[in-house]
Order: structure tokens, then C-alpha cells, then sequence
């Protein structure tokens, strides 16, 4: 398939698949493809990790995880990787990322996500992080957001600004 | 939310079926699992999840590095008499999503997603004259992988 008509699949994707009983088919025949192209061209994508995941994508608000605490770590950099992957094994936390610190402002290194049903629990599943993991010797700090101004955005492909971002994780 | 709705979250986070019917097959594993459930019910429920803003999107989630474009987390430190008018300045800009008011002396943060890479740097400029603030930039270095974690 060539590149046009893939960036072709890809805007046509972007805000969600067709709800048909056949949604392959009905892209297909939007672009002038066969089924087995678009199946195969969407299996190409998960593979080679274009696509990370297919699927559905909730809204953790509107499910009733109504605090959502970034919470930051100052670890030495020789055992960010270390604590990085302790936390990415915690069902509490949702994302983990090593980010740069911006020193002098700003010495955390390292960012995860705790979403809850409110911040006592959300606190309670990080001190039990904390035991669990043996990190009570690092510098942390929790950042509960507490208003969500914006959520949309992003611009991947060309015309199609508000909504592509809402397939992108963060 | 159904047992019907609470099924298809759990199941179609991981993954959708990509044949000629995927909605049959969902409708068969969850029969399989123990709840009866038919081709059209499941779509009627994910529609009807859409709707009501409990899914935010039914599809492909791209990597952001992979679409060509740059993503970025951005962090501003505004003072509360301006808060206001830097939000709405901040968001007119199309690039960014996620904006979070958050407890502490950074108390602004966004996701920046543009075109190119070199997008970022161009639209925190741009967005440092506007709200002559600084814009905090701290693209991820590393991603720890963790697994789907919504369950119901």
C-alpha cells in the first residue's frame, strides 16, 4: 500500500473505527482497498508498533477515579531504571516515565501516575508503594490535579487537529 | 453500567478483533464467559458507551514518537491573579491537550503534541511571548511499561 493511501487509513481510523458489522469492509470501500488490506495493514501497524494498543479507551473520570495524582521522584540516576520498573509493577500506577529534571526549580526525575476513587485512597496506595518498594529514602512529591481544563488536542496528520490526540497516551 | 458494559471494558481494552465480524467474535467470547450476548448488543453497548463519555474513543491509540510528530509534558509556574488568563491563553493553542491545574508551585500542566519535533520547541516559544511566563519542558527520556490497569 502506498504511503498515501496509508496515511489515507490512518486519518480514516484516527477517531475510532466504524460501527458496522463489518468495519473492515466499510473502510475498505471508503478507500477503495479490499478488507484483507485494511485488516492487514492494521495488523502491520500493531506489530511494528505504530498502533500500541486497538481497542477501547476510557475515560478513568467517568468510571469513578475521581483523583488522579501525578506523583514525582528524585532518584539517583543510576537506579532510575531500577526504581522505574518496581513502579511500573504496581497496580496502583497507571504510567511511569523518567523525565529530565529542570534544576534548579525542579529535581524530580521521575513520574508516575495513581488514579483512585479519591485521594485518601490514592494516598493509602502510595504509602503502601512506598513500604512495599523500599522507597521511603527518596525525595518524592504528589500533585493531584483538581481541575482538567483542557482535553483534546494534537495534531498528527494534517486537518484533523482536535481529535487524533485522543488516541495518543501520554 | 451493565454487567454487558463491564465485560466489554475489561475485554476490549487489550485488544479488538481484526476479522470480518470482530463484534460476533466479542459477542462469543463473552457468551463463552458466561454472560449471553449478541453481535448487535455489543455494538449497541459501545455506542451507547461513547455517548454517554465513558469511552473516550474506540480504535487504533497511535505512539505519539512514530507518527513523526513531537510530544512533550510542558509545566508553567503562573501566579493566581493571571492563572485565568494564561489557561485560556495556553489552550488556544491547538497543540495542546491535557491541561491539568495541579497543587504546586508548578501549577499548570499540558501535554504538547505538534507536527514535527521541532514543533515543540517553535510552539513553547510562541507560548512564552504570549504569556510571558516560562514554559517548563520535560519530554520523556524513558517509558516504564506498565500493563492495562481498569479493571471492573
Amino acid at each position: 500500500m502506498d504511503e498515501i493511501t496509508q496515511l489515507r487509513l490512518r486519518k480514516a481510523i484516527q477517531n475510532g473505527l466504524p460501527l458496522t458489522q463489518q468495519p473492515y469492509l466499510t473502510l475498505a470501500r471508503e478507500l477503495g482497498l479490499t478488507e484483507a488490506q485494511v485488516m492487514q495493514t492494521i495488523n502491520d501497524w500493531q506489530d511494528d508498533g505504530l498502533i500500541k494498543r486497538f481497542g477501547l479507551v476510557v475515560k478513568h473520570h467517568n468510571l469513578g477515579y475521581k483523583a488522579n495524582a501525578m506523583v514525582v521522584w528524585d532518584i539517583p540516576n543510576d537506579k532510575v531504571d531500577e526504581v522505574g520498573e518496581l513502579l511500573s509493577l504496581c497496580d496502583a500506577v497507571t504510567l511511569c516515565y523518567q523525565r529530565p529534571r529542570q534544576l534548579p526549580q525542579w529535581n524530580y526525575n521521575l513520574f508516575s501516575m495513581i488514579h483512585g476513587q479519591n485521594r485518601d485512597t490514592v494516598l493509602q496506595q502510595l504509602a503502601d508503594i512506598v513500604q512495599e518498594n523500599g522507597l521511603s529514602a527518596f525525595n518524592r512529591d504528589v500533585l493531584f490535579s483538581y481541575k482538567l481544563f483542557k482535553q483534546c488536542g494534537g495534531q498528527y496528520v494534517q486537518a484533523s487537529t482536535e481529535q487524533i490526540s485522543k488516541g495518543l497516551s501520554l | 453500567m451493565n454487567d454487558l458494559d463491564k465485560r466489554l471494558i475489561n475485554l476490549l481494552q487489550d485488544g479488538f478483533p481484526l476479522t470480518a465480524r470482530p463484534f460476533e467474535i466479542v459477542a462469543r467470547q463473552i457468551t463463552a464467559a458466561g454472560l449471553e450476548a449478541s453481535e448487535a448488543e455489543v455494538m449497541q453497548r459501545i455506542q451507547a458507551l461513547l455517548d454517554e463519555g465513558i469511552l473516550s474513543r474506540f480504535g487504533p491509540m497511535y505512539q505519539a514518537e512514530r507518527m513523526g510528530g513531537g510530544l512533550t509534558l510542558a509545566a508553567m509556574k503562573i501566579d493566581e491573579k493571571d492563572y485565568d488568563r494564561v489557561c485560556e491563553q495556553v489552550n488556544s493553542f491547538s497543540q495542546v491537550a491535557h491541561n491539568y491545574r495541579r497543587e504546586h508551585e508548578l501549577n499548570m500542566w499540558f501535554v504538547l503534541a505538534t507536527e514535527t519535533p521541532e514543533g515543540i520547541q517553535d510552539c513553547i516559544h510562541e507560548m512564552e511571548e504570549v504569556t510571558g511566563y516560562h514554559v517548563f519542558n520535560m519530554p520523556k527520556q524513558e517509558e516504564f511499561y506498565v500493563g492495562l490497569k481498569f479493571s471492573l
